[in-house]
């Protein structure tokens, strides 16, 4: 059948050639690592799916609206239409609480595999000549991805996005300058407007998927263009790719992977609760909730506003507020460093070559000890960002809590850098041992008189 | 050839793989039917996910000849179609439009100041920033409870506390307010607030002044409010000073006054902004 549609393609435009050569006969170097992105990938197309399933229920509507359902505890209370339709998607119509928790489980796992394809490329070097250009959009992706998922849970109007979203508000406010008339732009006003609801579903639904889908389009079109790197090995050189083709090898391992992401996202979303917005309630500007945590990709930023020192900046009768370091200046300063990152390493190594062939991590300790700098700092800001449910766990105030990560996330990462560093340059000496002073293997040959000669010239 | 044993085997595992996928999404089917709820219906929807994927996996593995193909990568940069290259056709178009240098200066003065002005729509926000510095509460604002009902002297014990609003905004973010019946005598009071707190009642904005949160715990033994978003503890026997996490400035406090009746007024709103700091603050 598919078979006929190319032909018939062919037979109005000139496609054949590109259909072979480019897609079915498309080369694909094999390794597990390389499939991370496509988790993502995956990841998105069940977000697009489950989230147009969605769109179907959700009324965003600031509109007050008293309820009546299924759900006792908030029998006659007063709650926007927004979070109304929510509860009934959840609770009334048949698949939605299934279909809300896959949607929210496949953002999380979506982030989680972006950022560990992100480390991959990172580590390995794939960043480098010619693939800036996608270095440039994945990052940009992981941005819009994060404040995706954050439009997403924001939008429910339950009391846990209510007060995530009066915290961005207050982020907002705290750049110098414009960040008053940034916040009125968001938000139509004060916050909160009658109008959070409709101008989060139109970001949400609209504008962040249309954008987030073309950047994929275009770094998976790269891709196509570019041909896959590969790790060294036997006959693969810098001038080639070697590995499985597109059709049908690849395309049959890549939809079993995209398979068995939807059954762990589906198994996620059945058996495992996230988002309870019943129990959290409706928001009410004077409620807030105790342990507060934000779905995980946004925790370093709650962690590092949670560890800021107390300060306000006054510069000529005017305001630097505190909440800008840490959630405006910290963020901007990590991403620009990390788009930055592949011309910071061309200045480091003078190494502006094109590359094809993929390094092991341990080949460039240099690259291994940055990114264990950067990754420890936002582990441990992650890991401040709950440091109230510890406090609970271990009995440790949070005072106390906070002094100790303060501390930590200025001394640690480099320290843990340092290490990379040097459990890196160990293991590249180690794999090298002998390069050179491996013996020549001699192969003997018997000769006719019965004795034993040297045999020249053979390869090994 | 298909007759193999290794072949018989490997269908049988392979078609059996499928059998469960198609059992998983018939017991889906019937979840649905019967509404058995979350668990059972993302179980089985797995179940025949998971199945299917595996059953793909196996046919790629086992069934699929396992072909490596070499494939050349393109040179970069592309070999030029013409005796021109995209970049010095396009620097040959560019200096045909600015061959007039002085013009070219104007142009670009044009389109810089054009740009300028495309900025200051966004100044038609301004006036309203104001609103920034202002909450609902008034000279003389009844105060009540979230269900607007009026706070009499008698209605709060001491050291308890309640979430007050001006009468009529009860669902005014930005009018908030924490009402605290401290024991008589017990917050020193400085001389320009002396009549802000009657019979121990003191009144502080419930907006953090870290990033806007409610400040919703209360620990009635001593006295300290918390915000649970990032941990500001304040004092209230210290007029609501931090005495721990990131917050810069203290909460706000609210003037109030008793009537003859035992009614609580607001004697006016806050003296400066409440809730986090912004620019046009002014230190």
């Amino acid at each position: 059948m598919i078979a006929r549609l190319i032909t018939w393609l062919d037979e109005r435009l000139p496609t054949e050639g590109v259909i072979k050569k480019e897609l079915l006969r498309h080369v694909f170097p094999d390794h597990w690592s390389f499939m991370l992105g496509e988790i993502a990938l995956y990841c998105f197309i069940a977000l697009v799916v489950t989230g147009t399933w969605l769109g179907f229920f959700f009324h965003p509507s600031n509109m007050e609206y008293v309820y009546h359902g299924p759900y006792q505890p908030l029998q006659g209370v007063k709650v926007s239409q927004a979070y109304a339709s929510l509860l009934n998607l959840s609770l009334s119509v048949p698949l939605g609480l299934l279909m809300r928790q896959t949607h929210h489980w496949a953002c999380l796992v979506f982030l989680a595999a972006i950022i560990c394809h992100m480390m991959r490329i990172f580590f390995t070097g794939a960043f480098r000549r010619p693939r800036e250009i996608n270095w440039i959009i994945g990052t940009t992706l992981l941005v819009l991805a994060m404040l995706e998922g954050y439009l997403g849970y924001s939008m429910g109007d339950d009391l846990l996005s209510g007060v995530g979203l009066r915290i961005g508000d207050s982020v907002a406010l705290a750049i110098p300058v414009v960040g008053a008339y940034l916040s009125y732009l968001i938000f139509g006003g004060e916050f909160p407007t009658p109008w959070v609801a409709d101008r989060l579903f139109f970001l949400h639904v609209f504008l962040f998927p249309a954008v987030i889908a073309g950047l994929i389009g275009f770094h998976l079109l790269n891709v196509l263009i570019q041909k896959h790197t590969q790790f060294p090995g036997k006959g693969k050189t810098e001038d080639n790719v070697v590995g499985s083709p597109m059709w049908p090898n690849y395309a049959l391992k890549s939809l079993a992977l995209g398979v068995a992401t939807f059954a762990v996202l589906f198994a996620l979303g059945g058996l495992t609760q996230i988002n309870p917005i019943w129990q959290y309630g409706p928001y009410h500007p004077q409620d807030n909730l105790s342990p507060d945590q934000p779905d995980w990709y946004l925790g370093w930023l709650i962690g590092a506003l949670r560890l800021a020192w107390p300060y306000d900046l006054h510069v000529l009768n005017h305001t630097i507020p505190e909440p800008f370091w840490p959630a405006v200046f910290m963020p901007a300063a990590l991403f620009g460093f990390v788009y930055l990152w592949p011309w910071i390493e061309k200045i480091l190594t003078g190494d502006d070559r094109r590359h094809e062939l993929l390094d092991y991590p341990r080949e460039a300790p240099l690259r291994v000890g940055v990114g264990v700098t950067v990754l420890t700092f936002v582990i441990l800001l992650e890991l401040a960002g709950s440091d109230d449910i510890q406090s609970n766990l271990m009995h440790i105030s949070v005072e106390k809590l906070v002094e100790i990560y303060q501390w930590a996330a200025f001394l640690v990462p480099p320290v843990a850098g340092f290490i990379g560093f040097k459990i890196a340059s160990e293991l590249r000496a180690r794999a090298h041992i002998g390069d050179e002073v491996k013996p020549a293997r001699v192969v003997l040959v018997r000769n006719a008189a019965g004795g034993y000669d040297e045999e020249a010239a053979r390869s090994v | 050839m298909s007759d193999s044993p290794k072949h018989k085997r490997q269908n049988r595992a392979i078609g059996a793989t499928l059998i469960l996928s198609i059992v998983g999404a018939a017991v889906f089917i019937a979840t649905d039917i019967y509404n058995a709820g979350p668990q059972a219906e993302g179980a089985s929807i797995a179940v025949s996910l998971g199945a299917l994927a595996i059953a793909l996996i196996a046919w790629s593995k086992q069934i699929l000849p396992q072909t490596q193909l070499v494939s050349e990568r393109p040179p970069l940069p592309a070999p030029h179609s013409g005796p021109d290259s995209a970049s010095e056709t396009f620097a040959e178009g560019e200096r045909e439009v600015v061959s007039r240098r002085g013009l070219t200066g104007l142009l670009a003065a044009a389109v810089g100041t054009l740009g300028v002005a495309a900025i200051f729509p966004v100044r038609s926000l301004g006036p309203m920033i104001d609103s920034l510095f202002h909450t609902r509460w008034s000279p003389g604002a009844r105060v009540v409870d979230g269900d607007g009902v009026p706070v009499h002297r008698g209605s709060l014990g001491v050291k308890s506390m309640m979430t007050v609003f001006p009468e009529g905004y009860t669902d005014s973010q930005d009018s908030q307010t924490l009402l605290i019946r401290t024991p008589p005598g017990t917050v020193p009071l400085p001389p320009d607030r002396a009549n802000w707190a009657p019979d121990g009642y003191i009144a502080f904005s419930k907006v953090c002044t870290h990033a806007g949160c409610p400040v919703a715990l209360f620990r009635a033994t001593d006295l300290l409010l918390m915000c649970p978003c990032h941990q500001s503890i304040f004092d209230v026997l210290q007029l609501a000073a931090r005495i721990s996490g990131p917050a810069a400035r203290p909460l706000p406090q609210l003037p109030l006054e008793i009537d003859a009746d035992g009614f609580l007024h607001a004697q006016s709103d806050y003296h400066e902004a409440i809730g986090p700091s912004f620019w046009e603050r002014p230190g």
